[in-house]
């Protein structure tokens, strides 16, 4: 009975191949059962939006008098006409929620590359000038934060009047300081590694090394940051809009359809129930993205909330 | 009757085909003795006073044919009826003080705790139980202390309070499961000290867990060495010194420093076997320089008398008993080996 | 202790000179005549128009009108409402014991609840409960609430008649404000039926405007339970032999609880905007109706110190928690 050992060069020559990081983030993301449910919701409105005008069966302004309210098709006085029913004025409320992604996603979008680019420039300057420039730049964000965010966005409108674009700036503004803050935090734990200092000692400036060797290390908390803001800023558009201080009707945004349906509550359910539950399923489509992100991104920010 | 008795205890997480983290333990502690039990990381000895202590959570699950404290079955008693004996007659103390204490409640107020639950004291007289016992563990300026924050005190003062909290109900049997490892040297010698004059005043039984052979040779009358979640040789401590009966003791022994003056330090090759890589045989047999053919089956913990040495040793071919029968010793390319994917494998 | 309370102030009182800065460039930003936009008057004559810019300091130079600024606020000066000519802090006053009533309301009901909710998932990980919880937390979290208050009345309101739509007390009762606080009021009135008709306007806002909060705690108690529960010192409490009652709501919960109490300051904010929504739903006569409909009549004044006092109070609240939090973290209590 003899049996020797296996070669013990075995495991050895097996080459190791690192996946690619995309491939590993997917696996990682792909995981999250809920992430990918929020993903596929998201490519379906995200595809809505971009197609709107084909995908919409009626024009979202066109008022059809003759069929003012009427109840979604599968209801009782609904006609396949109008899939979901129509609204006070007999637009069509399937054709005015494709066209309100566009309004949302637009909004969320804008507002999210607004605050991210000035987000980041701000928070690597005072990351890089702890003190100086940096000390001065957090308090301001402090004083914005002390303000609650949608009350600082309704201040800003305020100012600005209502509208798309005033809506867009006010939610920019109120998202800036949790990027500075990120952006900061996360500079502040890169600065004093090792290749930092072997950067700088190579001779890199000051640009190089903020944008080149600090920021790819930065992005990850930033990316999850930016999820979730987009969905708050998607939240904060439509609450501005059912305050009369956003997007102004007729334009179909969700929000504004909401402040518009509140006199129908006791007639019309679906007039109120349909744009509420559209921003509420994208929203939660996002945050679920949201968390798929944060978990496959950085297992260390698990357990903030 | 002994204090504590354990026949073939086995904790798995998991199912019950999981693998056991430990697996068919057996022991006994008598009334105020001192039992050490001794092994790397990972063989299992703290799964198995946590088990003693119920304090084994789902996924993980404990079974065994006898789990007995003072003649009543620990394993029948449930909730509330194990509760009363857990903290009071039997308790425990751990590894790192610093991380054992909650750091949102003062020293008096933790202490007391256990005195409130178990002794029925209230108030001033719960106070006071615990002003003595932080005095019974030697601590300077105890009435201060009382008002302490965890935080606020040193690793050792941390430990001593952590002990007065253990023999607060005058258990009949503390374990101590590495109490000194995460302190600093200079205090590990006055934690031991004290745990000692404790179990001698107290007269209760003392489960001592370390990996410091030295401290054993001093303190123990008995030993348990435990590999990969199981006992592989129990006996009285002069003697398991003098002449070990498993391989895995006897090599142990010789990673000593004190042992092997001038020469080299003795270490064995080889780590402790996973989860997912233990070997179907004697759980030792891929590191053993002495194995046989036969150690690919698993040998039991057989108890042996040699004289008026008593003891039991889970080996076929044990160290210093009836070196007759002994094979002889094979060369590193004859030795069994496991099939490739049962010893090493890499999951 | 005490240098912990002054380093806290050391920081807020930047802060508050901050948001003046704010609300005083506020009213000069907007596009406008100034004087028009203060007085709410329009086409006044040159000479008027003159003396209304000298009357309210606006013909000084910028750090001048500052200054002013900070002075009339230091005399409790808040301007006049130009609709009702009212005193800006006066109408506060009045209207914010509604908002806080509300407020109160909605976080005990979150906050309850959220503990509830995040230990309970927390003890059963992994289980259908533990999905179930987080799953319905995560909605809330994504809840566009003044939605969610609509749909609350069309089902318990409009449709079941349980609750009344709007409003703080049936127009049945006349309670004399007191306190300001309807439920406290009307246990003092003797009026019968009416606390249980202010209790039952109370519930639709406060679950509305408790949504958020809820979910929020919810999963921060759930993350921090999960944490804690790993800790040493659970398991000692667990060797002591305590019941598990003890373990976990004495030793766990207390130590978990430091970082949701940071979460729950946090929330304070959002729940003061939340107010904002869930008055205008249920035409709660709170501030944060107040602001919105002073923003729709341009009743500036209101705008520019309603927006102070809020953030004053969102600042003041945010202090009183990091006060509160180093009374539960005595490691930090003892920080110097």
């Amino acid at each position: 009975m003899e049996r020797t050992l296996p070669p013990a060069s075995v495991a050895d020559e097996q080459t190791i191949v690192y996946p690619s990081p995309y491939k590993e983030f997917w696996k990682a993301f792909s995981h999250n059962k809920g992430a990918v449910g929020g993903l596929l919701f998201m490519l379906v409105i995200v595809t809505c939006a971009l197609f709107a005008p084909w995908i919409a069966p009626y024009n979202p302004s066109e008022q059809y008098r003759d069929f003012l309210l009427t109840p979604p098709s599968w209801l009782e006085g609904g006609t396949t006409q109008f899939l979901l029913g129509t609204d006070e004025l007999g637009r069509d409320l399937l054709s005015r929620l494709i066209h309100g992604a566009r309004l949302s996603l637009l909004i969320g979008l804008a507002s999210v590359v607004c605050s991210l680019i000035p987000g980041i420039l701000l928070g690597l300057i005072a990351g890089f000038s702890p003190t100086r420039l940096g000390p001065f730049i957090m308090r301001l964000m402090d004083i914005m934060l002390a303000l609650p965010s949608l009350l600082l966005a309704v201040a800003i409108v305020a100012i600005l009047g209502p509208g798309l674009a005033n809506t867009v700036i006010a939610i920019a503004i109120v998202s800036l300081p949790s990027y500075v803050r990120l952006t900061r935090a996360a500079v502040m734990g890169e600065i004093t590694r090792d290749y930092v200092t072997a950067s700088r000692l190579a001779g890199a400036g000051m640009l190089r090394l903020m944008f080149i060797t600090v920021l790819p290390n930065c992005m990850a908390p930033l990316i999850v940051q930016a999820t979730l803001s987009f969905s708050s800023a998607i939240l904060d558009a439509a609450a501005l809009g059912f305050l009369g201080l956003g997007v102004q009707p007729p334009t179909p945004e969700w929000g504004t359809m909401l402040a518009s349906a509140r006199d129908y509550i006791e007639r019309a359910w679906w007039v109120v129930t349909l744009p509420g539950l559209t921003i509420l399923l994208s929203v939660l489509a996002i945050n679920l993205m949201g968390d798929g992100l944060r978990d496959a991104l950085d297992p260390r920010l698990k357990v903030q909330s | 009757m002994s204090l504590l008795e354990i026949q073939n205890l086995n904790v798995r997480f998991g199912g019950n085909d999981a693998i056991p983290v430990v697996e068919g333990l057996d022991l006994t502690v008598d009334q105020g003795e001192v039992l050490a039990i001794v092994g790397e990381s990972g063989s299992g000895k703290s799964v198995t006073m946590m088990a003693v202590m119920g304090l084994i959570d789902a996924p993980g699950h404990v079974t065994a044919n006898r789990l007995a404290f003072a003649g009543q079955d620990l394993l029948k008693l449930k909730g509330r009826a194990r509760r009363r004996l857990i903290g009071k007659d039997l308790s425990m103390v751990f590894q790192d003080p610093m991380t054992a204490l909650n750091p949102s409640y003062t020293v008096g107020y933790q202490i007391e705790e256990v005195v409130k639950q178990h002794l029925g004291l209230r108030g001033r007289a719960a106070r006071l139980r615990a002003l003595e016992l932080l005095e019974r563990v030697e601590i300077p300026g105890a009435a201060s202390r009382l008002s302490a924050y965890p935080h606020q005190l040193s690793g050792g003062m941390s430990q001593r309070v952590a002990i007065a909290m253990a023999i607060a109900a005058e258990p009949k049997l503390l374990i101590a499961d590495e109490p000194t490892t995460a302190l600093d040297v200079t205090i590990q010698a006055q934690i031991m000290e004290l745990l000692l004059n404790l179990q001698k005043d107290e007269g209760m039984a003392l489960i001592l867990i370390t990996h410091d052979l030295a401290v054993v040779a001093e303190t123990a009358q008995r030993v348990c060495v435990m590999y990969a979640g199981q006992a592989v040789e129990t006996g009285k401590v002069p003697n398991i010194f003098q002449a070990p009966k498993h391989p895995y003791t006897e090599a142990l022994l010789a990673a000593i420093p004190e042992h092997s003056l001038g020469a080299r330090l003795s270490t064995l090759p080889g780590i402790v076997p996973g989860r997912y890589d233990r070997p179907s045989g004697c759980l030792l047999s891929p590191r053993c320089p002495y194995a046989q053919p036969r150690c690919l089956e698993r040998p039991a913990l057989e108890p042996y008398r040699q004289d008026t040495v008593e003891g039991a040793v889970r080996c076929f071919f044990p160290r210093n008993l009836n070196p007759e029968k002994w094979p002889q010793v094979l060369p590193e390319s004859q030795r069994p080996s496991h099939l490739p994917g049962e010893t090493h494998g890499r999951a | 202790m005490f240098s912990f309370i002054a380093r806290r102030l050391g920081l807020l009182i930047p802060t508050f000179f901050g948001v003046t800065l704010l609300t005083f460039s506020l009213i000069r930003l907007i596009p406008g005549d100034p004087v028009e936009v203060m007085m709410g008057e329009r086409r006044v004559d040159p000479q008027m128009h003159a003396e209304a810019l000298h009357r309210l300091g606006l013909d000084k130079p910028l750090y001048q009108q500052y200054f002013d600024y900070l002075g009339n606020l230091a005399h409790g000066n808040l301007g006049q409402s130009l609709v009702t000519r009212d005193n800006v802090w006066h109408e506060f006053t009045t209207l914010f014991p509604a908002t806080m009533e509300l407020a109160l309301c909605a976080m005990i009901f979150a906050t309850v609840l959220g503990l509830l909710a995040g230990v309970i998932a927390a003890l059963k990980r992994g289980s259908l409960l533990d999905h179930g919880v987080m799953g319905i937390s995560l909605t809330g979290f994504s809840m566009p609430i003044f939605w969610w208050g609509l749909i609350l009345i069309m089902f318990f309101s409009v449709r079941l008649g349980w609750t009344p739509v709007s409003g703080r007390l049936d127009l049945l009762y006349d309670i004399e404000p007191k306190t300001g606080f309807m439920l406290i009021d009307t246990l003092l009135s003797d009026e019968e039926g009416a606390f249980v008709d202010a209790l039952h306007h109370l519930i639709l806002p406060s679950i509305v405007l408790g949504t958020i909060p809820l979910a929020v705690i919810a999963r921060m108690t759930r993350s921090a339970m999960l944490e804690v529960l790993r800790e040493d010192y659970v398991r000692t409490a667990r060797a002591k032999g305590l019941s598990p009652a003890r373990v976990v709501f004495v030793h766990a919960l207390r130590n978990a609880l430091i970082p949701v109490l940071t979460v729950l300051g946090l929330q304070v904010g959002s729940l003061l905007a939340g107010a904002v929504l869930t008055e205008t739903i249920f035409s709660w006569p709170g501030v944060g109706k107040w602001l919105i409909d002073a923003i729709a009549r341009r009743d500036y004044p209101v705008v520019q110190n309603g927006i102070l006092l809020i953030a004053t109070l969102v600042i003041i609240v945010n202090f009183v928690v990091d006060i509160l939090y180093g009374l539960a973290n005595p490691r930090i209590r003892h920080q110097r």
